[in-house]
């Protein structure tokens, strides 16, 4: 497969990932926001906070105004992690490597880049309830992916865009988890408290993993949380499981047959892996969650940067130099 | 639909006569557009507009927004062709094609032609379209223009009139394709009454044509863009996902020891044949223009040393020079000692002093053309145009009359196309697809454009035209 165009399916796997996710994000704290009691100021703040864009929002925007929150996360096109900005890039991937994507899929990246500018002309971004957009945004990137599920062949641009994908999910599932500790509780109402359980419910229903948190662990309860999310061996949207996947798609790609590492994607995220599968949620409470957060956003972003250098990177044929297309 | 008032007018109009007689050709189809209600029409053309849009099927627009994309309106009235017509223009562009390929070989090699004073030499070699280091090469299986797109017209008194050859790397194939899965869909009782030939298996013909270029048992094939800001990128990817080979750009490649590789996640890949949609002069900075970006340093190395086939050949722009267009019947004649089929427009040079003087004072009736532009730019619609516009032509011509030739206006046959107010005839065109591969081959279809705007004469794309589907009947 030609490397610039692994590149892009590689990205395109990211920005789909990464708009569902803000899709959810959004949703969520929705909810969460509608629970919460009436003297209590709506929390938009650790939204943006957990997504990584506070400094660019904070030169914008004074205050923090649902509408204008939303309008940030969903509409701006001047933050380049937006869902309009996420999407426009997934279909201009897409464009690119269109000769790769099946009809389908592309027809519906298409449409889903469509979606986007009417939600733009109608400013869902001022509705009273903007939750069905979003949630039909949502809906048309999970179609994406059943319509990939089911017809496209498993050969190595699959393992490009699932290893894109899994990446992306790794990161936002932390940052979902992040949020909880930018949420900022009355005085009065400490952890362990009914406000305390709300936001857990609704970061677990953000990722669809309420029901299944529930069956498994019944109460709630911060350490089992976050032992969910970040440690689960079987729930998809887990970080472990998705550096797990992760790993699989680079020995895909690269014919490895499951023994040690064969370049230096598939050596960076052996180590994170085998450190996630052995670690004790005791450990990461301990070492402060934030900070271990922090540091996994790291070394997932070295992965990025290891499977760019292995396998996008050309030589350009005209000064003879490497070079790459460069996204995030 | 109100069909009743629907008449030729002045023009000659594809489906019905000056007399107002139906054709027999259009018979059934106007049967069912007079069943069928203006409000079912207005819902079937919305959603074929809907399904375009979906598909993505845009063009980018030159001299226009960077990246603004649109979409070629479909028409959904589509021009019908009798079989009998088509046997002609399939006959007539058979033979033109094999006359200019070997008039390109001809003119690269023993210049036979040139020598004999049928051509004027300095019209081919000062051209700045005749390719110095294509000078003594032929080709894999001498065969320069694979890919031709003609454009003809129809005028007033019924005939076709070759309007243009385009043999460098002509657009719109995949319209002609993806409008006919949109029409199909638009009319599915009609469309198997009818008896429509199909133009679906076009990508298999292209693939195998290309394939046929190489020596190899399996040669590896792709299709070489400028990129996703080019004008038709829609197509080059369409063709390369129908083909079911490598889109590739030209930072994609890289040459060693004169043989071409695509830089792939597993190291370098050695390619054989290229469909370069990428002009001639743009392939490789090392032979052509320094300053591209879009090509291949030392590609033309390697195709001269035959190790990579390009389709077509560099060099075939000098033969669809609208100045050379003037000579393509004694072309014919010359190469074929055949007459020639379908006539071509007569056309005056300006760089001839007796031709330049009638374009002088006869400016106001004439359309003057660039030689070498394309997409309707450059160009000047005689009875269309103001006193002020024809003076700065005529001194555009004087400054420059080499660079200009002019024809009669031709009056384009017209096709009844939905509008606003009901059916309206409006100006079409035709472009066939010819590939030639083991022989020649006429693709039973064409890209009809059609000027929307009522009375327009341009067709163009880029200025404001719209398509058809074509069906040429069994």
């Amino acid at each position: 497969m030609l490397s610039r165009v692994a590149n892009s399916i590689y990205w395109l796997g990211r920005y789909l990932e990464r708009a569902e996710n803000y899709a959810r994000f959004i949703d969520v704290n929705f909810n969460l926001m509608q629970d919460l009691p009436v003297d209590l100021k709506e929390q938009w703040h650790p939204l943006i906070a957990a997504t990584g864009d506070l400094a660019l929002y904070e030169k914008k925007c004074t205050g923090y105004e649902r509408n204008q929150v939303l309008f940030f996360l969903g509409f701006d096109a001047e933050n380049p992690n937006s869902m309009l900005s996420t999407i426009k890039n997934a279909r201009e991937n897409a464009r690119i490597i269109r000769e790769n994507l099946n009809k389908e899929t592309w027809e519906k990246a298409n449409e889903l880049y469509y979606m986007m500018q009417e939600g733009l002309e109608k400013k869902v971004w001022k509705k009273e309830d903007p939750r069905p957009f979003f949630e039909k945004v949502k809906n048309q990137i999970l179609l994406i992916y059943g319509i990939a599920d089911s017809s496209v062949a498993r050969i190595e641009g699959w393992y490009f865009r699932q290893l894109g994908q899994y990446l992306e999910r790794a990161d936002k599932t932390s940052r979902i988890l992040d949020v909880k500790y930018h949420i900022l509780l009355p005085a009065d109402q400490q952890v362990g408290t009914p406000l305390d359980f709300l936001h857990w419910m609704a970061l677990l229903k953000s990722v669809t993993a309420f029901n299944t948190y529930r069956r498994l662990y019944g109460n709630i309860e911060s350490a089992n949380v976050v032992e969910f999310l970040v440690l689960n061996k079987y729930f998809p949207r887990s970080i472990y499981y998705c550096i797990k996947e992760a790993e699989k798609c680079l020995h895909n790609i690269s014919g490895n047959l499951g023994g040690g590492y064969m370049n230096s994607s598939e050596k960076a995220i052996g180590e994170l892996r085998s450190k996630l599968e052995f670690a004790e949620v005791g450990e990461i409470i301990g070492f402060g969650l934030h900070e271990y957060l922090d540091s996994l956003q790291l070394k997932i972003n070295a992965i990025s940067n290891n499977v760019d250098s292995n396998f996008f990177t050309i030589r350009d044929n005209q000064n003879h130099q490497n070079q790459t297309q460069s996204q995030s | 639909m109100k069909t009743d008032g629907y008449n030729a007018g002045e023009h000659y109009d594809e489906m019905i006569s000056a007399e107002g007689e139906i054709r027999e050709h259009y018979a059934e189809f106007y049967n069912h557009l007079k069943k069928t209600s203006s409000r079912k029409m207005n819902h079937l053309q919305h959603s074929a507009n809907q399904t375009q849009r979906s598909m993505g099927m845009t063009f980018n627009v030159y001299h226009d927004n960077q990246g603004m994309e649109k979409i070629l309106h479909l028409d959904i009235i589509p021009r019908i062709i009798p079989n009998s017509e088509w046997q002609k223009l399939e006959a007539g562009l058979k033979q033109r094609t094999h006359a200019l390929n070997l008039f390109l070989q001809d003119i690269y090699n023993e210049r036979k032609i040139l020598k004999d004073g049928i051509v004027p030499s300095e019209l081919i070699l000062k051209s700045k379209d005749y390719l110095e280091p294509c000078i003594g090469l032929t080709p894999p299986k001498g065969i320069w223009c694979h890919i031709t797109g003609t454009d003809l017209v129809k005028a007033k008194d019924g005939e076709y009139y070759i309007l243009e050859d385009n043999l460098r790397c002509p657009s719109g194939v995949s319209y002609m394709l993806e409008s006919r899965e949109i029409i199909k869909r638009v009319y599915p009782d009609i469309f198997n009454q009818k008896g429509v030939m199909p133009v679906s298996n076009y990508p298999t013909k292209l693939l195998r044509m290309l394939q046929n270029l190489s020596d190899k048992p399996k040669p590896v094939v792709g299709v070489l863009t400028p990129g996703i800001y080019n004008s038709a990128y829609y197509e080059h990817s369409y063709l390369a996902l129908q083909m079911g080979v490598e889109l590739v750009n030209g930072v994609d490649l890289i040459v060693e020891n004169k043989r071409v590789y695509m830089q792939t996640t597993k190291g370098l890949q050695q390619i054989d044949v290229l469909y370069r949609r990428i002009d001639d002069t743009f392939l490789d900075p090392e032979t052509f223009n320094p300053e591209s970006m879009l090509g291949v340093p030392g590609l033309f190395e390697a195709y001269k040393a035959g190790n990579i086939a390009l389709a077509n050949a560099p060099g075939t722009g000098v033969a669809d020079d609208k100045a050379v267009y003037a000579y393509v019947p004694k072309i014919i004649k010359y190469y074929l000692d055949e007459e020639p089929i379908l006539n071509n427009v007569p056309t005056y040079l300006c760089r001839e002093e007796k031709d330049r003087q009638y374009v002088l004072d006869n400016i106001e009736e004439l359309v003057v053309k660039e030689t070498n532009a394309a997409g309707g730019y450059g160009m000047l619609i005689g009875p269309k145009a103001d006193a002020e516009e024809h003076a700065k032509f005529r001194e555009l011509i004087k400054n420059n009359p080499t660079n200009y030739i002019a024809q009669p206006t031709l009056s384009l046959s017209t096709v009844p196309t939905l509008t606003d107010e009901g059916i309206g005839g409006r100006h079409v065109d035709l472009r066939p697809y010819i590939l030639y591969g083991e022989e020649i081959e006429v693709i039973p279809g064409a890209l009809t454009r059609v000027a929307l705007k009522k009375g327009s004469l341009v067709v163009n794309s880029s200025q404001g035209g719209g398509s058809k589907d074509t069906w040429v009947l069994y």
